[in-house]
């Protein structure tokens, strides 16, 4: 039984032992709304789950000590196999922390639906994000400038990106600020955010897409409104534009993780990524002919 | 033009003669081969070996290849395991490892496709084979000549990742390779096709195999055995084969419409041209959830009754037992969407799928209740099969918990394929499955060798997995909370990550010390099997009916077909002998009807096997010969109808005389030792 103690021992120093050092991890360490109240809601669920998990590990550590073979003294009913109002409680126990979490599914489920205008924020500020193999192209179609593998908003201001993939199942993520959604060739889907603090966030993709997918990270810089307004002219600035033949190049294969800035889109690129996969496949070669329709 | 029709795309070039890891293991593996076939030749034997095994019927026989195909395979995903762990906790910052990228995307997925497919899936249905007829009463399964096919099937699947290993590569897409991925214009190489050919050969295996014990199950328990007497272990591989008969058509089906993708150019899943790959994702996990459960149901019927028998008592609440197992069954094909809650569903689909998902945890919880409830005023006896259960009990509650966790869509838009998620599934695969399995290895090997395991080594093997495990999975559920995607090949040292990786990976090498001991613990008892011995038949005084029959049991199972009234019949019958031991019941022994030994299963593998490894290098001539080759056999086959045979009742009564002599011998000496 001293194991059973030293094993106790070790199991609830694992876990305890990388909470108080935790302070620098992503998910416990929100820094949008989002992302804060998902942490929140991750709290509430492991709490009412421990009122269940607790007492059920105790309980078998308890009973397999007491109950051990050599301990004589200890009540032997063999036949004891049946008791209603045992069974009745222990079916409602987890009934009732189900019920409870179920309720608070239903709410947080809408509530933290990526696909939802956030009331707070402001009028959102639409992105265009594209999975590449293995970049991330982002497109703001009302500064209209693009860059690859950086992305800059301002704070406290709603974010709409919408994201679709010239390339296998991605899913765009920035921990600290929200959780994730897939990147589909042929699909847009939808995420909002709010960051609360101006800083630099590390973004991922959050899931495997082939050889180059471990370095497929980008860099999400949240500014003050001013800083972003003077940043977007500075890129204005530059004489760098992006239309399809230059998206063409760097829709191929590549590993280069640096940042890439575009100071004017010519075509309609997010849309013609779209729709480059539901066309026909005589028209696939040539994409570049779609007018610029912004 | 002769050599296409032959050898189709193979060349000598789709060996990877650069690469020495690979040559290494391909090298290492040989030599086992040629050991194993060395030493057979050497002992003269072949013959024994065709006529006692390959060509064997016997369910005992056929499950006892199954575990032994499950532990050789475990031995190959455990080293994949320890390669990831390795190439994880070197490759931070400018280091970047010893893997590359498509070696390491090999290596995971090989990893996850060998431990579900060919070592839970071949441990399960070994158990199963060889429990399922002796706890119901049974001479063999329905279908024998069915139950040798499925095997050789499924070996033949397990050998064709293996030769992946050598000959070309293997896929590189993930275990449940997620289209577009998967389709040609991102994995032109053979890999995929390995993949889709190997899981084609053991999802058929194993669907020819779930209809066998399914009706074995349902025709031929014994006189007395209704369904609310069976063994909880029956009851719980009886749902779990309804789930295969259920899940395992989607899977073969689906596996099939993508190599109708990769081979004719079809549509079904690619990015262009109207394919869907959303609808792969559904189609897989519509297989891939109720498949956990095809794992863990058998597991948990496994430990209901290790429990009972080592708390020497009765296994409480039966009937809710019963039921949350059912309920369990039916919920699991409600919740498959939980694995993609970030595809882009709307809130009120993923809301659905979260509850459907979080109830499951209630009838899971009932069952974790009533194990406990029958530990409550027990006499527990700490045999290692019992520890498996009380270490399980632990583990899958905290296990359980970070799944409904996850089945929180807010909760999993944060965690969903990060490494949190890889500890969560260990954590109720290793946790629940693995314990489950190695409990009964345990606690049936006397039954199936008439060997008892050596306990020391047992404990030993128990306390290392067990720890390994918290140390191997723990950091990684953290990591996960820190931000720590799946998969990663390197990782920048700015995240972090590294320490903790360095601490998994020592977490994985105590769990290969676990493992070390294991087979350590076979062999130990192996060797003193004069003293491990079990004569009784009975060695842990249990409680259903394969106790009440010698170990190993003659190849007939019962002389005479047993009649039971009562759910522990042996139990039963034991305290009944107890209370007037002289009454002795006189046996009449009759003719026995068994199934002849048959060699057509074991081709079917072989030719199959040769298919399936032909359309992977697209060979036209051998495509044609081997698959007319197998179908022959099974058309040949439906016209054989000199199948069975009769055991003479003269020759029961000399085995069964023989066995209570060693049983009577045995006991004088009990007797005269405790004198």
């Amino acid at each position: 039984m001293a194991k059973l103690r030293c094993v106790l021992f070790v199991l609830i120093s694992s876990c305890i032992m990388p909470l108080l050092s935790g302070c620098d991890a992503a998910v416990l360490n929100p820094k949008g709304i989002i992302a804060h109240n998902e942490l929140h809601l991750m709290v509430t669920a492991v709490l009412l789950m421990l009122i269940i998990v607790v007492p059920v590990i105790v309980l078998t550590l308890v009973i397999a000590r007491r109950y051990r073979a050599s301990n004589t003294k200890a009540t032997y009913k063999p036949d004891w196999s049946h008791n209603n109002l045992l069974e009745f409680v222990w079916w409602i126990i987890p009934i009732a922390i189900i019920a409870v979490l179920a309720t608070i599914t239903w709410v947080t489920t809408h509530k933290l639906d990526p696909y939802r205008t956030l009331t707070e924020g402001g009028e959102p500020m639409k992105i265009e994000v594209i999975a590449l193999e293995w970049r991330w192209m982002f497109i703001y179609p009302e500064q209209n400038i693009a860059t690859i593998n950086y992305v800059q908003f301002p704070v406290d201001r709603q974010v709409q990106f919408l994201i679709t993939g010239d390339a296998p199942m991605n899913s765009f993520m920035i921990q600290q600020l929200a959780g994730q959604i897939y990147a589909m060739t042929g699909m847009q889907t939808q995420l909002h955010l709010i960051a609360n603090e101006v800083g630099t966030y590390k973004g991922i993709s959050a899931n495997f897409s082939g050889n180059g997918f471990s370095g497929m990270t980008f860099v999400a810089n949240v500014t003050s409104d001013a800083d972003f307004n003077k940043w977007v002219a500075s890129v204005k600035q530059s004489n760098n534009p992006l239309d399809m033949n230059i998206y063409n190049q760097l829709a191929k294969p590549s590993e280069d993780s640096s940042k890439q800035l575009f100071s004017v889109v010519k075509d309609d690129v997010y849309h013609n990524v779209i729709n480059k996969y539901l066309k026909p496949q005589s028209a696939l070669q040539d994409t570049t002919t779609v007018a610029h329709s912004n | 033009m002769l050599e296409k029709l032959i050898f189709g795309n193979l060349t000598l070039d789709a060996i990877p003669y650069h690469n020495p890891i690979i040559m290494g293991a391909g090298m290492f593996m040989g030599l086992v081969v040629i050991a194993i076939l060395g030493s057979i030749t050497y002992f003269r034997k072949w013959g024994w070996l065709w006529s006692e095994w390959l060509t064997s019927v016997d369910h005992k026989k056929i499950g006892i290849m199954y575990i032994l195909l499950a532990f050789v395979m475990l031995l190959r995903g455990f080293t994949d395991a320890i390669m990831m762990r390795l190439q994880q906790a070197m490759a931070v910052g400018s280091h970047l490892g010893y893997l590359p990228p498509e070696h390491y995307d090999q290596v995971f997925t090989a990893h996850g496709v060998i431990m579900i497919f060919f070592m839970a899936m071949a441990f399960v249905f070994g158990l199963m084979n060889i429990i399922i007829p002796e706890q119901i009463g049974a001479r063999d399964v329905a279908y024998p000549y069915l139950n040798s096919l499925s095997f050789w099937l499924t070996a033949a699947g397990a050998l064709l990742v293996n030769v992946s290993l050598v000959i070309g590569d293997f896929a590189g897409a993930g275990w449940l390779a997620y289209p577009p991925l998967s389709e040609l214009a991102y994995s032109p190489t053979v890999g995929m096709d390995y993949y889709l050919w190997a899981l084609t050969l053991s999802g058929i295996g194993t669907m020819l195999g779930g209809i066998n014990l399914f009706v074995t199950i349902i025709k031929m328990r014994c006189p007395g055995m209704t369904l609310m007497k069976m063994p909880l272990f029956v009851w719980s591989c009886l749902c779990s084969l309804i789930l295969i008969l259920a899940a395992f058509p989607v899977l073969n089906i689906t596996l099939f419409m993508l190599f109708l993708d990769r081979f004719f150019g079809m549509h079904f899943f690619t990015a262009t041209l109207g394919g869907n790959p959303m609808m792969y994702v559904n189609l897989i996990w519509t297989w891939g959830h109720p498949e956990v459960y095809i794992l863990v149901l058998p597991a948990f019927g496994i430990y209901s009754e290790v429990i009972a028998t080592f708390c020497k008592k009765t296994l409480f609440g039966y009937t809710a037992m019963v039921w949350a197992t059912v309920a369990i069954t039916v919920l699991s094909f409600t919740v498959w969407a939980h694995h993609f809650f970030t595809m882009g569903a709307g809130a009120d689909v993923n809301s659905f799928f979260g509850i459907a998902t979080m109830i499951i945890s209630i009838p899971t919880g009932v069952k974790i209740f009533n194990w406990l409830a029958t530990m409550w005023r027990g006499r527990i006896t700490y045999s290692v099969a019992m520890m498996w259960a009380i270490g399980f009990i632990v583990t899958f509650a905290i296990g359980g918990m970070t799944g409904v966790m996850m089945s929180v869509p807010g909760i999993d838009f944060q965690v969903h394929n990060s490494v949190f998620l890889v500890a969560h599934f260990h954590n109720t695969i290793i946790g629940g499955v693995a314990f489950g399995l190695f409990a009964a290895v345990n606690y049936w090997f006397p039954k199936i060798f008439g060997i008892k395991l050596n306990e020391r080594l047992g404990k030993y093997s128990f306390w290392l997995w067990f720890i390994g495990f918290y140390v191997a999975f723990g950091p990684l559920y953290y990591l996960g909370l820190k931000g720590m995607t799946r998969r990663l090949e390197h990782y920048s040292a700015a995240s972090g990550y590294h320490p903790f990786l360095v601490i998994a990976a020592i977490g994985a090498f105590i769990i290969l010390c676990g493992i070390l001991c294991q087979a350590l613990q076979v062999i130990v008892s192996i060797k003193d099997h004069k003293k491990m011995r079990d004569v009784t038949g009975d060695p842990w005084d249990g409680r259903t009916l394969e106790w009440s029959i010698a170990s190993p049991p003659p190849f007939y199972n019962f002389a005479e077909t047993p009649v039971v009234d009562s759910r522990d019949p042996f139990w039963a019958q034991k305290q009944k002998q107890k209370q007037h031991p002289e009454q002795k019941a006189q046996v009449v022994y009759k003719d026995i009807h068994m199934p002849k030994n048959t060699s057509v299963g074991f081709w079917i593998g072989v030719f199959g096997g040769i298919f399936a490894f032909a359309m992977v290098w697209t060979m036209p001539l051998i495509i044609a010969l081997a698959g007319i080759t197998a179908l022959t056999f099974v058309i040949v086959r439906t016209f054989d109808w000199h199948i069975d045979y009769y055991v003479k009742a003269d020759e029961v009564a000399k085995t069964e005389a023989a066995f209570e002599k060693l049983q009577l011998a045995f006991s004088a000496q009990a007797a005269y030792l405790t004198f």
